[in-house]
């Protein structure tokens, strides 16, 4: 994976509450066998005024000029800031995926769906919960500031503004530690490879249908 | 010290590991697989050189890709068959407990096939690439979806890295009226907890309504967890839950079963427990439910009439039901019971096991679906199902009818297959999600209970089944 330290990046606004999986990467695009490539595929209904297929070249595809992220001033951006419920729906990690393969690593936002937030951190994506008056704020000088660029600092779990006003977000341990050095978790995880085992034995022992 | 929850009981049962910031390993009992979150995840275990941990613990099936008609032809889209083929060789290579390829008598959607051969068990941890694995919480079991590094992560492991969960109790009293089904009771609570109301939790759902489900609604309730915002949602075991797993044929034998049935008993959140958060509904006030919006909290008892978005306060949620109801092609204060439906879709995780089947077939029987009804197809969730229905002749209803009778699938769903809406296209659909796009890009999705697809199939509008 992928570490996270610091970004200092430009944000694109996406302004919309409850934005779920099947509008981050529409489903005709889950039928890659593979992990990169759906970066040009990102909001795809949204994003362009034609139908979507997987293996299109999306260079001569029509825009769709009002969609936030095909307006020049935020070509670039490695900050998503969005609103309540970002990554509703399905389990798909074609969501994170698509969105770190156009260039985020951060997304803020007042609150992120479970799997969405969790499948992130597997791809060295780092999803921040802000209060809802933060994120309101965020998106005002956003809106009124061309250039708008945030400072994240994983370690001291801080974001930065222009103006130099900062706020701080949670993170556990675990996850701050895992994404700050990109760590391989499974490789992690087979170092308790004993304990599995010791577990998995007692387990049998008490339940020994589950292993019929 | 308060006594424990369900919840509780079935997590404690699998830590394997604890750090000290609360993050565990969790051991995995059953991995539930299909083929579109699986391939990347079966890559990376190979790149690494690693094997499953324990593959019986492996339950496969190609469900999302797969087409509801001329099998015969197989997958005629290239890139779908792909996946398929790519799940096929992965299961070749590591191994499974049970696989069912494209077109195996008993190949159907993968949260149906689990429960109806035993796979699916009180107690157990589950998990599936896929958001719709809570379903499996219908038989006290914590399950819930996870993403394709967790997939790859429980292939290689047999564990899974978690925080504990919130616990919510989600009580239904009374009774249901003649025509609420589990779908209304689920619609209902989303409409009044919110699509992220239950996100940090899991939800155990209790009270008499619930008790009174059969397995199947259990499912659907469970189903439909996610859309809730909880990964996991959970009915404790009782004697409906061993009655249905009895006999099938992954479930406990001889004296295991005994066992099984006597630990099974004890799966439950005792009388002092305590929830993070309670919500309660009156299960006689459900009346059934029909999504008019874009997200399944936008929802509302047949009888209402579409929101007006000048009545709502807040800006945000004031787009929104501006955005829903432009996207929706819908205009404020129409009545829900005059929005006339182009198809209908009776299928999907939520919906198409053989007691929907049958309550859906019951609305249709002997009567015909609507001339304005450009499509009604019903697709079972699985080749049990499908068996079932054709030996009680619900097929013979269905076709008489005139809706199409189609083999095992996600299908229209999510539409990945060929079974999809075209733009601006009106579906009364028994699936979980009405998103844009969700069932065709520019396709329109109501979300109903089976009766009430059928009967606006009937209609060829919404229409309250309890009258119709």
């Amino acid at each position: 994976m992928k570490a996270f330290t610091t970004l200092n990046g430009l944000v694109c606004p996406l302004d919309r509450a409850n934005v779920d999986t099947d509008a981050i990467i529409p489903k005709q695009f889950l039928k890659s066998i593979k992990r990169s490539g759906f970066g040009p595929y990102l909001f795809d209904e949204w994003r362009y005024t034609n139908y979507g297929e997987p293996g299109m070249d999306c260079s001569t595809r029509p825009l769709n000029k009002d969609f936030v992220l095909n307006q020049p001033r935020y070509q670039g951006a490695q900050v998503l800031l969005a609103r309540d419920n970002f990554g509703c729906g399905s389990s798909r990690e074609h969501a994170p995926w698509a969105i770190e393969d156009q260039g985020f690593r951060v997304i803020i936002a007042p609150s992120f769906a479970d799997i969405f937030f969790n499948n992130c951190y597997k791809n060295g994506i780092l999803p921040i919960v802000a209060s809802s008056e933060q994120v309101d704020s965020l998106f005002k000088e956003c809106l009124a500031n061309e250039g708008y660029a945030l400072n994240i600092d994983l370690a001291a779990q801080t974001v930065t503004t222009p103006s130099g006003q900062s706020f701080s977000f949670e993170i556990t341990p675990t996850r701050k530690h895992n994404l700050l050095n990109g760590l391989d978790e499974i490789g992690l995880t087979l170092q308790h490879a004993d304990k599995i085992h010791t577990f998995e034995e007692k387990h049998k022992q008490s339940q020994p249908w589950l292993f019929a | 010290m308060a006594g424990k929850t369900l919840y509780d009981k079935l997590w404690e049962s699998h830590v394997v590991h604890e750090e000290s910031d609360g993050t565990c390993l969790i051991y995995i009992d059953r991995h539930l697989v299909h083929e579109v979150t699986s391939p990347q995840a079966f890559e990376g275990l190979r790149m690494a050189g690693r094997k499953p941990w324990r593959n019986s613990s492996i339950v496969a099936n190609p469900d999302h890709n797969t087409p509801t008609k001329d099998w015969d032809k197989g997958i005629e889209d290239p890139i779908s068959r792909l996946q398929v083929e790519t799940l096929d060789n992965n299961i070749k290579e590591f191994g499974a407990l049970v696989y069912f390829p494209f077109k195996n008598k008993d190949q159907g959607i993968i949260h149906v096939i689990g429960p109806e051969n035993g796979t699916t068990l009180p107690g157990m941890t589950v998990v599936c690439g896929d958001s719709h694995t809570s379903t499996h919480g219908a038989f006290g079991a914590l399950a819930h979806g996870i993403g394709t590094s967790e997939v790859e992560h429980v292939l290689a492991t047999q564990t899974l890295v978690a925080k504990k969960s919130k616990s919510m109790l989600v009580r239904v009293d009374g009774q249901l009226g003649k025509g609420v089904t589990a779908k209304d009771v689920a619609l209902a609570i989303i409409g009044k907890i919110g699509t992220a109301g239950g996100t940090g939790y899991a939800i155990e759902f209790g009270g008499e309504v619930i008790r009174g489900l059969s397995m199947e609604g259990r499912m659907t309730l469970c189903n439909m967890a996610i859309e809730a915002g909880a990964r996991a949602g959970l009915v404790a075991p009782d004697e409906k839950t061993s009655a249905y797993l009895e006999g099938r044929l992954h479930a406990p034998k001889g004296d295991n079963w005994t066992k099984a049935v006597a630990y099974w008993s004890t799966l439950k959140s005792e009388a002092d427990a305590q929830f993070d958060t309670v919500v309660t509904l009156n299960g006689a006030e459900i009346a059934p439910q029909v999504t008019w919006g874009t997200s399944p909290e936008q929802v509302l008892p047949i009888g209402s009439t579409v929101p007006d978005p000048a009545q709502e306060a807040d800006a945000t949620k004031r787009t929104s039901i501006e955005n829903a109801l432009k996207y929706m092609g819908l205009t404020a204060n129409t009545p829900i019971d005059q929005i006339q439906l182009d198809k209908i879709f009776i299928g999907s995780c939520t919906n198409s096991r053989i007691e929907d089947l049958r309550a859906a077939a019951g609305v249709a029987k002997g009567k015909k679906v609507a001339s304005n009804i450009k499509l009604a197809m019903v697709v079972p969730g699985s080749g049990q199902v499908k068996r079932q229905a054709e030996a009680e002749g619900l097929d013979k209803i269905f076709i008489e009818a005139g809706f199409e009778w189609r083999e095992p699938g996600c299908s229209m769903c999510l539409a990945m297959n060929s079974d999809r809406l075209s733009p601006g296209e009106r579906c009364a659909s028994t699936s979980n999600r009405n998103f844009e796009g969700r069932q065709g890009p520019g396709g329109r999705t109501h979300l109903v209970s089976p009766e009430m697809a059928a009967a606006a199939a009937i209609a060829g509008h919404f229409v309250d089944v309890r009258s119709a």
